[in-house]
């Protein structure tokens, strides 16, 4: 299983995605739940390891996905800060859940990558030839903000004069279909980053699935040329108006469901002027610098590298490994940690992600996927420090104009 | 490497005090990797291995266990005098151990349940880490500790370096492998975000809680975790007992086992 096959698809053919054909989704059709199923046969016929949602240790994850059997049908789960629960639907949705814990970065940025080895030889040493390739991937049901989440860490790891060539790789090949939100999750904010609920482009193929009044078909625009050559094997049938405007009634009650916001207006500069904020030192209390924020974050991207030499000292390897802005060593250099206190930390990150994040790459670093709220221990909700952080600068701001007139 | 002559041999010795000897097993334990760490020090004093024992100094003493006997406080300065370096292994060295829950009990009455003639038994009132005693210049956390990092620790001194252990917690650890948080999909207790990497985070990988086997991280909110674990509905003395483990000692976790008594105590 998963085997690479030679011809991958996607392989160095140059193009990411398509534009889509018609702002709007290009001309959709229907597909029956089964032929999900089929999609997944052809994906893999063609080379692809199918990667997607399915039920694991009480969560839906995304793992290898071989069939129909391995989604997650039926269930759903419900979330507030710092809880996830797994609950059964009244039908058999496919797709019918939000978010789970992992984001698809675990692809494009492993937890764990061996960037090379190298060898003793004589006086000097001889570098190994690095891993193999990543394999072509199928993104079976990825979210509109995770494939924004995956866009801005495409920025940062192909955009500047330093390509990483593992993100680059797995990019170009990765199949993406996705599947556009019908609801949304108590911790979901993706209105308000502009991410969601429903993506428009960055997709081959998008699926909405239609569950009203005892339906259950799935709308499918494709997204890309590729997209509309697997679409084609598929022999969908042409959707009318009907299914159209269920499909984006599914969409606005997504929409309406979202009871988290973020106020973007000003927020860089907001939070660089309230870096001494009374708001830091409260969060700290709560905050337990655990890492799980980041760790879920689908852009979050801090790593740190290892050199890993064996018992003899004749061969070393250097891994790249998940590492964190909440983490000591992260921000330990010579003779100390830069950012030894909690409040530190959480500044570092917020300020990060919300703020500086616009300078370094030219969009905020949150696509409001709301991982960070319900995967925190402690539940500690960044639309509500971010709001908190708003009231106490608006405060400050207010203050200093009335002592200046 | 190959035109100079091999640097010389570090000599290592394992020294024991209160304790149950499960990690100086752990070098024993590094079956594969033995015969290559054989090769690249000398094991000087190690009881638990060999008879043969070669007098100090030492380049590096990695000690195991806590000081519990006015005995051992000698000992251990006669240790520290001996050894270039000092390194603790596992949570009796490092913070006390299981048996400094004596340090919050009175030693006189557990000496009369466990003993037929407590007379004839000389102990201190607790059960103390070394760095209590003398300088230290590495603790190795875990209960038992984690051969792997033991390993690195021998290597990096051999080689001349420092060693490499994680500070951060076993979240970190979770999360790399692809782990669903148990505290969150499930509401099981868990002292994982509190508490140091190094065991691969073996118990949320088996579903369970993390029961903080490797001691608190350096900086740990362990405060902050259990206001939350109150709030989701763990009560006082299952918090107490939850943090009145192997790292009872250790002040962040101490902290919070003598205000969850007291909490009891007022409820």
């Amino acid at each position: 299983m998963g085997t690479q096959k030679s011809g991958t698809p996607g392989r160095g053919d140059g193009r990411r995605v398509d534009p889509p054909d018609v702002p709007g989704g290009a001309p959709a059709s229907l597909l029956e739940p089964a032929a999900v199923g089929d999609l997944l046969r052809i994906l893999r016929e063609q080379g692809y390891r199918t990667i997607g949602p399915t039920l694991q240790d009480e969560a839906i994850v995304y793992d290898e996905i071989e069939g129909l059997g391995d989604l997650p049908a039926g269930l759903t789960d419900r979330q507030q800060p710092g809880e996830y629960r797994i609950e059964e639907r009244s039908d058999d949705a496919l797709f019918g859940y939000n978010l789970g814990p992992r984001s698809w970065k675990q692809y494009f940025f492993p937890p764990s990558l061996r960037l090379f080895a190298a060898r003793r030889a004589g006086r000097g040493f001889e570098i190994e030839p690095p891993d193999a390739d990543p394999p072509a991937l199928a993104l079976i049901g990825i979210r509109p903000c995770e494939i924004a989440g995956l866009d801005v860490q495409a920025r940062v790891f192909t955009g500047g004069g330093h390509v990483d060539p593992w993100f680059a790789a797995a990019r170009e090949r990765a199949f993406l279909v996705a599947v556009q939100c019908a609801q949304a999750a108590a911790t979901c904010f993706c209105g308000s980053m502009s991410t969601g609920p429903r993506a428009e482009r960055g997709f081959d193929l998008a699926l909405t699935e239609l569950l009203d009044e005892g339906e259950h078909r799935f709308l499918v625009e494709p997204g890309s040329a590729r997209g509309r050559e697997v679409l084609a094997v598929l022999h969908p049938t042409p959707a009318g108006p009907a299914e159209r405007a269920r499909a984006e009634a599914a969409t606005r009650r997504a929409e309406s469901q979202l009871s988290r916001s973020v106020d973007g207006e000003g927020l860089p500069e907001l939070l660089e002027a309230a870096l001494e904020h009374p708001r830091w030192a409260e969060v700290a209390e709560r905050c337990l610098s655990c890492a799980n924020c980041t760790m879920v974050c689908p852009t979050c991207f801090c790593h740190t590298v290892e050199e890993v030499n064996d018992l003899s000292g004749e061969r070393t390897e250097r891994w790249r490994r998940w590492d964190s802005c909440f983490s000591g060593e992260h921000a330990y250099i010579h003779g100390g940690d830069l950012r030894p206190s909690t409040r530190g930390r959480y500044r570092q990150w917020l300020t990060h992600k919300f703020g500086t994040w616009h300078a370094q790459f030219g969009s905020s670093g949150c696509v409001g996927c709301g991982r960070c709220i319900a995967w925190c221990p402690v539940g500690i909700d960044v639309t509500e420090e971010l709001a908190a952080l708003r009231v106490g600068s608006d405060r400050a701001e207010t203050a200093e104009t009335e002592e200046a007139t | 490497m190959n035109d100079s002559p091999a640097p010389p041999k570090l000599k290592v010795a394992v020294w024991k005090f209160a304790s149950c000897d499960g990690c100086q097993l752990s070098l024993l334990d590094c079956e594969d990797e033995l015969l290559p760490v054989a090769e690249t020090i000398e094991i000087a004093h190690f009881l638990e291995a060999s008879r043969a024992v070669a007098p100090g100094p030492y380049d590096l003493s990695l000690v195991e266990g806590s000081i519990t006997t006015p005995q051992d406080v000698e000992r251990i300065r006669e240790l520290r005098a001996q050894s270039k370096l000092l390194v603790t292994i596992g949570a009796c060295a490092s913070a006390g151990g299981i048996q400094a829950l004596k340090n919050f009990a009175r030693v006189e009455d557990y000496l009369r349940v466990v003993y037929a003639t407590p007379e004839y038994v000389e102990t201190l009132a607790t059960s103390e880490p070394i760095s209590a005693h003398v300088r230290v210049d590495f603790e190795l956390q875990g209960c038992p500790i984690d051969k792997g990092q033991l390993l690195e620790i021998v290597l990096a001194y051999a080689n001349g370096r420092e060693p490499r252990v994680p500070r951060h917690c076993v979240c970190v650890e979770c999360k790399r492998a692809g782990q669903v948080c148990v505290m969150v999909a499930s509401g099981t207790p868990c002292l994982g975000p509190v508490t140091q990497a190094g065991c691969g985070a073996l118990c949320p990988r088996w579903s369970r809680g993390c029961y903080g086997c490797f001691g608190p991280m350096p900086g740990a909110n362990a405060e902050g975790l259990d206001e939350r674990l109150a709030m989701l509905g763990s009560d006082p003395r299952e918090r107490r007992r939850l943090f009145s483990t192997f790292y009872a000692n250790a002040p962040a976790f101490r902290d919070r086992h003598a205000q969850g008594r007291a909490d009891e105590e007022s409820s």
